[in-house]
């Protein structure tokens, strides 16, 4: 018996001859806050997608709640109570935040036929969960569009949440964001994660995955550098692992000769 | 009673962002997208008012006369703005028209089949279309400007060579004599609320022919149709959960996928409202005019476009109302019959038509940025 929410265990995809990614391993208990880390091209977009059930990995097993499965399409995920949500945050600026949190889910009331989107009770529960994460929506009507971008990344993965998430996958979620807005984001990830979600965090950006991450996670070239709880590994290391280490090193060394012909 | 209501006041003082400021009623009035042609269509009404107020125009005949045009031009803009609100285009709804009317003329004129199954047979074949467009769009990912404008040519040219072919001719008449006593003819053929109308004429209160009867009948069928049609694609996106759906769909293709929205279903069911209500068009014209021309509706589908531009929908898609394209289409038929009573030369009407439309996009455009702007 383990005591893992969700396992990723040795998950491989190749497309055609192109190894996309090769013999990565995740586990999550609950609570817990996984950074995926990693340079472009290192194989992230294609493991979010594996999480996602938008490709089937051709090698390895996904088990979420000691059952193993399957995810045919990011229904399956879904369904499992996996939520990805994806650096566009699937979002539409021109509609309202309500009809935004209820997009594709909308709640409804009457009778059979007549039955229409219960759009009080929808603002009320909107309002309702961002008030929750600080967000003070003066009006659930008014269209994302006139939101900040931490703001509408918080409306993404509240949604998430609502709509019964277990594991959340986020991509990229402070990656466009300015200092103080990427602080927003990142306490609700540690607040949704404290209320018992498992969260896998994606991105490139250590000085923010730092410092809410219980464990890190660094891919490189489609391969698994390894999983490190935070007690064992410094910023520094990750970052010169997710880098390629040597190559910022050569890039030193480089920079040291020019400066030294230059001198001359 | 003040105590009160100061303490209210302080408690929402409390609770405001002091970045913000307050936002009036004017502009979340301004933030709804028929707002510009509700405002277009006072003012058409206001200088028709006072141009051509004594001139007939809005006798109880006159009246009717803009509204019917108007419903016409309405029934296929509020489809157009449907489809334009779910983020594609139908340039084949002109066309569609033209078909429609054969559709219905042919079965019923030649081969003998009863009024009622004709005009069913035309709904089936504009479902067939509507289907086919939004299939092509949906599945090819295609722009469905493209698309529908090659259905446009073909569907035309059907009409045309498939009428030849049978008939001999480009005009089928005769239909006028099939209508009486048809069980479902009467439903696009009747005018309404007759009676009022009688009652009114007897009263003297409006104009009457010489024998007795008043000039304006009843209300035509196209515009119990054409406020039917508002009234429920209005509540369809305003109260349900397909109208967000288009919405949706409209905004963000990808974005609505991915959380569940099937937009390809959507997609394809808006680009079957606009055939079918191409098809509703064209059986009330067929049926009033007693006859199915091959070239019915040309250009009809960039009117419908027009008066969806006006009425408040964006051309990218996830933005409008069907209440706007009612607008819209309000005003185009206003001007296009209103033209008449004034001096001016009814040639101008193109001029002022592409002009609304100019000033619409601007104004759409300036509204969709104060929408979309972040604060």
């Amino acid at each position: 018996m383990s005591d893992y929410l969700v396992q990723f265990n040795n998950i491989s995809k190749f497309f055609g001859k192109v190894i996309a990614l090769k013999d990565v391993t995740m586990k999550l208990k609950k609570g817990e806050i996984m950074c995926l880390l990693g340079d472009n091209g290192a194989g992230k977009s294609t493991l979010i997608k594996t999480l996602a059930g938008v490709h089937r990995p051709d090698e390895g097993e996904i088990i979420v709640e000691e059952k193993k499965t399957i995810f045919d399409s990011p229904k399956d995920a879904l369904d499992m109570g996996i939520a990805t949500v994806y650096q566009d945050l699937a979002l539409v600026s021109l509609m309202s935040v309500t009809r935004n949190f209820f997009m594709g889910r909308e709640p409804m009331k009457g009778p059979p036929f007549f039955r229409t989107f219960d759009i009080e009770k929808a603002n009320k529960i909107a309002a309702e969960r961002m008030g929750q994460i600080g967000i003070d929506v003066r009006d659930p009507s008014q269209a994302v569009g006139t939101m900040s971008g931490g703001e509408r990344q918080c409306l993404a993965i509240s949604r998430a949440i609502y709509f019964g998430a277990k594991v959340l996958v986020l991509d990229e979620p402070t990656s466009a964001l300015g200092v103080h807005q990427a602080s927003v984001v990142l306490k609700y990830i540690v607040k949704a994660a404290s209320q018992g979600l498992a969260v896998i965090l994606i991105t490139h950006n250590v000085h923010h995955a730092y410092p809410v991450g219980n464990s890190f996670t660094v891919l490189n070239r489609g391969k698994s550098l390894g999983t490190y709880a935070k007690k064992d590994i410094t910023r520094e290391k990750l970052l010169s692992m997710m880098a390629g280490g040597e190559e910022l090193n050569k890039l030193e060394v480089e920079l040291q000769e020019m400066n030294r012909s230059s001198a001359n | 009673m003040s105590t009160k209501s100061k303490s209210i006041e302080t408690k929402t003082d409390f609770n405001q962002d002091e970045r913000l400021k307050k936002v009036s009623k004017l502009r979340l009035l301004l933030n709804r997208p028929e707002l510009g042609a509700l405002g277009g269509a006072i003012l058409v009404f206001i200088f028709f008012g006072i141009v051509a107020g004594d001139t007939g125009m809005f006798s109880a005949y006159g009246v009717l006369n803009f509204l019917d045009v108007s419903a016409n031009l309405g029934i296929i803009a509020i489809a157009a703005a449907m489809l334009m609100i779910g983020g594609e285009f139908d340039l084949s709804i002109g066309s569609m028209i033209g078909f429609a009317g054969i559709c219905i003329a042919i079965p019923a004129i030649y081969w003998g089949w009863p009024l009622w199954m004709s005009i069913i047979f035309a709904f089936s074949m504009a479902v067939l279309v509507g289907y086919f467009n939004g299939i092509l769009v949906v599945k090819t990912g295609l722009p469905s400007f493209i698309v529908t404008l090659a259905m446009l040519f073909i569907l035309r040219g059907a009409t045309l060579a498939l009428t030849r072919l049978i008939t001999g001719r480009t005009q089928v008449p005769g239909l006028r004599v099939l209508i009486e006593g048809d069980p479902l003819a009467w439903i696009f053929a009747t005018d309404t609320f007759k009676w009022v109308f009688t009652w009114l004429g007897s009263m003297n209160l409006i104009a009457l022919r010489t024998d007795g009867t008043p000039l304006a009948t009843g209300i035509p069928p196209s515009v119990i149709w054409f406020i039917a049609l508002a009234i429920i694609t209005t509540w369809i996106l305003m109260k349900t959960r397909y109208g967000n759906w288009i919405f949706a769909s409209g905004g963000d293709k990808n974005g609505a996928n991915n959380v569940g929205v099937p937009v390809g279903r959507v997609k394809i069911s808006l680009f079957i409202g606009t055939a079918v209500a191409a098809t509703i068009f064209a059986t009330i014209q067929v049926l009033d005019a007693g006859s199915a021309d091959t070239m019915r509706g040309t250009l009809k589908e960039l009117e419908a476009i027009a008066a969806a531009v006006v009425g408040g929908c964006l051309l990218t898609g996830g933005y409008g109302s069907a209440i706007g394209a009612a607008f819209g289409a309000l005003i185009f038929g206003t001007v296009s019959m209103g033209i008449f009573y004034t001096d001016v030369d009814t040639d101008w009407f193109k001029v002022f038509l592409g002009a609304m439309m100019l000033i619409a996009v601007i104004f759409n455009n300036y509204i969709r940025r104060k929408v979309t702007e972040s604060k």
